[in-house]
């Protein structure tokens, strides 16, 4: 088995955050909602109806395109992919093949390994289908949702990097904010393309070249399967050569009761996509005083956080990078520093402190993890009827949130927690605090 | 007074000055319709109103709670949600739909016999074509069936019907009207515009629905704005252009010779004639009969049965051979041999006229190489139908506006002049129509229409 | 260069177009020859020109992105041949496990 390499490049697909959808004006907040009220003639495929740009849709896919290195193009234009299923309303996709938007990029593994990003492009989402018996329902919602497609060359060896490259994708697409990368959800899919060779030293003679298959891994909608599926695949491809049989290029998805991979559609039935200039979108041509606008917008990306982390306060590698998992975690983490520099409190003691005591952030103000470290409990407000008075206190004073709190946005109690904060100049005891509050919003 | 008669101009005025009532006027058209309608099959769907300005919209155009079936078996049923922009903006100057016009199926074609629901005859020659795809349009101008009418043009389908039935027929600009509304053919050179009685009307008609409505990404925010003054002014001084191209074999030797009448008409009216060259126009057609089937094989993709209208089965012959046509042309490896190539050849014809019109204000020639012909004659022989299209196609390539005019007949049988202009300047082949419209009688001519 | 059955069929299938014996046969000729009409293309030379897809010369057309209300459920299924559940109704679509 070990004399054998597998080759594997990804396709991820990601569902932008935007308010509308990506050729029209409806309402992108689909999930969950009741079928088919999401739609208008555009996402619908009504005849005569016709496209027209989310710009900030094109903004974010830029975005995502400058966070991975990756060149902008400066003339760029939307294609249409033609082929035919019930969840294509338009009987074409719209998107883009030959002028892409972002092209030429790279991400680094922590393994160092550095992954090729071939292209980052925009597309539409397709509408969803639920089979029932002998028949098939379609609802449309989704239809016309801005997908991102990022491509990467064919460099992933080993399926832990295909892991490790999917988690800093989604750490990424969350620290530009531009998509909410839920796999569960679907905001984030994967599609692999996988091939196995046997090892053999590059000569000049022989030199290095894919293989002339490949199998491509398509409609598997979770991540925990995608991965189970290419592993299946890694084995039973090397299998197969070690038996001497010839492997084809083909499309497989993934039988999770039978955990294995199954043949969709084999070459001669391959699609013939037919990709065209969309006559009804003028190009998009990108300025480098565009490019540089929207690069200025770009927050810290995550591995410049983590190593900024590990230099500045003298961090380990690992503690950098777990303090900057999230955008929240590490600004958290900055603030609990900036007071802790007034307090005498280090970075190193916070960042022990946060990692081992697995600090919820959500219900902790950076200042009191400053007061415990200093261990001055000192002057906390432990009392049962003065937590009551401020907590009254604090809920007249917001009415907003206290609104908020009983539509059901879990949040607004962070703000009243925060300002019984303000007014016990950061003395209250959150852990005793919150159920009072809680009882308080709920009277 | 015969109130179908009138322009639609004189029309507004009449109604101004309280000649007769909205009402009156309705149902003078809405009569005549009745008794005309069964002879020339000009009308899918009549819509009786009392009020507004009665106009004939083809059926290609999305009109909302009113059938709109693109003249296709596969769309027989389809109630629309939502109004084409167009309409929106015609309601909005108090203009009412008084039919659906008959038109060759989803728009493709020359002659109006495509359609799903039999021909329209030519109201000069009722055994003769109209000429297409706007043919029910057109039609209804001429038999004086509405005020007005909207047909489409990706081709021709305005301007050659226009032509063969004796009306004004005007292709504005692509990117002037939005498209928004109207079932799609050719994405990028699909246009919307009047058939009209006069070339006043056409230039009103225009204004009423030019400019930009945020729907269609192609639609400049320019509108057309009728400067009454401007239409009339003459055209002394004027630099007419007449493609040596246009006059060469396949142009009917009756036709020909009433085209150049037209032309000494116009130099008589104190233009310049100036003779020009479009070398790559005899590669026009070839270029867009691979452009408009690609374009048409996806813009037809929609018609799956699912969310609207029946099975892919049931569209009409024409429609089958140009998404067949499209389809095979974009297959995988023949992209850059048809479709790249034709893209690259538009360009040359664009550059042509922009070559061209470097020198000269607009320019004239035929519209179609021969006058209406039998029903049935080209039916089977689509080349040669397609070759017909020979003069009219370039403008949309190039996205160019086009106007035709009536200028006399061949053999008892209408032949309209047309006259191209560069983009975006649809008042100067207007100001030419106008002039010669003026200094010539046709206008008055009207079918014999017994009944 | 006449068109065969097979390429007949296999444009016809990616069409999704079902075709007669009858309208393959017709399909074939027909377009054969509008193929040969079309290969005078080849005569131009168009070795340094540009293509033009959009004659309109704009570029960078977009919108904000603001929403607008959406059809009702009931105006986006009213043209519906066959409903059920709020939802669009068509064959069985499986891929093969």
């Amino acid at each position: 088995m070990n004399n054998y390499e597998p080759i594997i490049g990804l396709e991820v697909h990601v569902e932008l955050n935007t308010k509308s959808k990506m050729f029209c004006r409806c309402s992108a907040d689909y999930f969950g909602k009741e079928p088919n009220t999401h739609t208008c003639p555009v996402c619908l495929g009504l005849p005569g109806a016709l496209p027209v740009i989310n710009k900030q849709a094109i903004e974010s896919c830029i975005k995502i395109g400058l966070a991975l290195g990756c060149q902008i193009s400066k003339k760029s234009l939307f294609e249409r992919k033609n082929y035919f299923y019930p969840d294509l309303p338009k009987g074409f996709q719209i998107s883009q093949y030959r002028w892409p938007l972002c092209i030429n990029g790279q991400i680094t593994l922590d393994s160092g390994q550095v992954i090729r990003i071939n292209r980052v492009h925009q597309e539409e989402d397709t509408g969803k289908l639920s089979h029932r018996g002998d028949v098939t329902l379609v609802d449309f919602n989704r239809s016309g949702v801005p997908l991102v497609e990022i491509v990467t060359e064919p460099d992933f060896r080993d399926v832990e990097s295909v892991r490790d490259y999917a988690k800093k994708l989604q750490q990424l697409l969350r620290y530009l904010g531009v998509s909410n990368a839920d796999m569960e959800r679907g905001d984030m899919r994967l599609e692999a393309n996988i091939s196995v060779h046997p090892i053999a030293i590059a000569s000049k003679a022989s030199p290095w070249r894919l293989p002339d298959y490949r199998v491509e891994l398509k409609n598997i909608n979770s991540f925990r399967f995608i991965v189970a599926a290419i592993e299946y695949e890694i084995k039973r491809q090397i299998e197969a050569l070690e038996k001497g049989e010839k492997l084809l290029q083909e499309t497989r998805g993934w039988n999770e009761d039978k955990k294995c991979t199954f043949l969709q559609r084999s070459k001669e039935e391959a699609h013939d996509y037919r990709y065209f200039p969309e006559p009804d979108l003028p190009e998009i041509e990108i300025q480098n005083s565009d490019t540089k606008k929207i690069a200025e917008q770009l927050p810290e990306l995550p591995w410049s956080k983590s190593k900024r982390f590990a230099d500045e306060f003298k961090l380990t590698a690992t503690q950098a990078q777990i303090l900057s998992e999230s955008k929240e975690l590490a600004w958290f983490f900055e603030e609990t520093v900036k007071h802790g520099n007034k307090h005498g409190v280090s970075a190193k003691e916070i960042a022990n402190h946060l990692i081992n005591k697995k600090t919820d952030i959500n219900i902790v103000l950076p200042v009191q993890v400053i007061e415990e470290l200093k261990g001055k409990r000192v002057g906390i407000i432990e009392n049962k009827e003065e937590l009551e008075e401020l907590a009254e206190q604090a809920v007249k004073k917001n009415a907003n949130a206290v609104l908020d709190y009983k539509k059901g946005k879990e949040v607004a109690l962070q703000v009243l927690i925060g300002a019984v904060m303000k007014l016990s100049l950061g003395k209250a005891d959150i852990a005793k605090l919150k159920p009072i509050l809680e009882k308080l919003l709920k009277s | 007074m015969n109130i179908t008669e009138l322009t639609l101009t004189e029309t507004l005025e009449a109604l101004k000055r309280k000649d007769f009532s909205e009402e009156e006027l309705n149902k003078a058209y809405l009569e005549r319709a009745a008794k005309l309608n069964p002879k020339l099959n000009i009308f899918l769907e009549i819509k009786k109103n009392s009020c507004g300005i009665p106009a004939a919209i083809k059926d290609a155009i999305l009109t909302k709670g009113m059938k709109t079936t693109a003249a296709s078996k596969i769309l027989s049923n389809f109630l629309p949600p939502y109004n084409a922009t167009v309409i929106n903006k015609l309601i909005e100057q108090g203009i009412s739909i008084l039919g659906k016009t008959n038109c060759d199926e989803f728009a493709m074609g020359g002659s109006g016999e495509n359609s799903a629901f039999g021909s329209t005859k030519n109201p000069w020659n009722l055994n003769k074509v109209t000429g297409g795809s706007s043919s029910g349009s057109a039609a209804a101008v001429a038999a004086d069936l509405c005020a007005f009418a909207l047909g489409s043009d990706t081709g021709g389908s305005i301007r050659q019907p226009a032509s063969l039935c004796g009306v004004v027929g005007l292709k504005p600009t692509y990117g002037r009207v939005p498209r928004y509304g109207l079932i799609a053919m050719a994405s990028s050179l699909d246009t919307i515009g009047p058939i009209t009685k006069s070339v006043e009307d056409a230039a009103q008609v225009l204004e009423w629905i030019s400019g930009s409505d945020g729907y269609d990404s192609n639609c400049s925010d320019t509108k057309f704005t009728l400067q009454p003054e401007r239409l009339t002014q003459g055209i002394k001084g004027l630099k007419i252009g007449v493609p040596k191209e246009y006059f060469s074999e396949g142009l009917d030797p009756e036709v020909k010779k009433v085209i150049e009448d037209a032309i000494k008409k116009l130099e008589e009216q104190g233009a310049e004639i100036v003779e020009v060259s479009l070398p790559n126009s005899k590669y026009a057609l070839a270029a867009y009969y691979i452009i408009v089937p690609s374009e048409i094989s996806a813009n037809m993709a929609r018609f799956d049965g699912i969310r609207y209208g029946s099975a892919r089965a049931d569209f009409g012959p024409e429609i089958k051979r140009r998404i067949m046509l499209g389809t095979y042309a974009l297959s995988s490896g023949y992209y850059e041999e048809y479709y790249a190539k034709a893209a690259q050849v538009r360009t040359l014809v664009k550059q042509d006229f922009d070559k061209a019109f470097a020198n000269v204000d607009v320019i004239v020639g035929p519209v179609s190489p021969t006058t209406t012909w039998n029903l049935g004659e080209k039916i089977d022989d689509p080349l040669t139908m397609y070759l017909s299209d020979i003069y009219t196609i370039s403008a949309n390539l190039a996205g160019i506006p086009g106007l035709s005019v009536p200028c006399g007949f061949a053999d008892e049988l209408p032949v309209g002049l047309q006259i191209l202009g560069k983009q975006w300047d649809e008042e100067t082949i207007l100001r030419v129509g106008y002039a010669y419209e003026q200094a010539t009688e046709w206008r008055k001519e009207k079918p014999k229409l017994s009944f | 260069m006449k068109l065969t059955s097979d390429q007949i069929k296999h444009v016809a299938k990616l069409a999704n177009l079902p075709l007669t014996p009858d309208e393959e046969e017709k399909y074939s000729d027909q377009l054969s020859k509008i193929l040969e009409y079309v290969e005078q293309l080849n005569q131009v030379d168009t070795s340094d020109v540009e293509s033009t897809f959009n004659v309109t010369g704009q570029s960078n057309v977009m919108r904000e992105d603001e929403t607008t209300p959406s059809l009702s459920q009931e105006e986006a299924l009213s043209n519906a041949p066959r409903k059920k559940d709020s939802m669009f109704v068509t064959k069985g679509v499986f891929e093969e496990q």
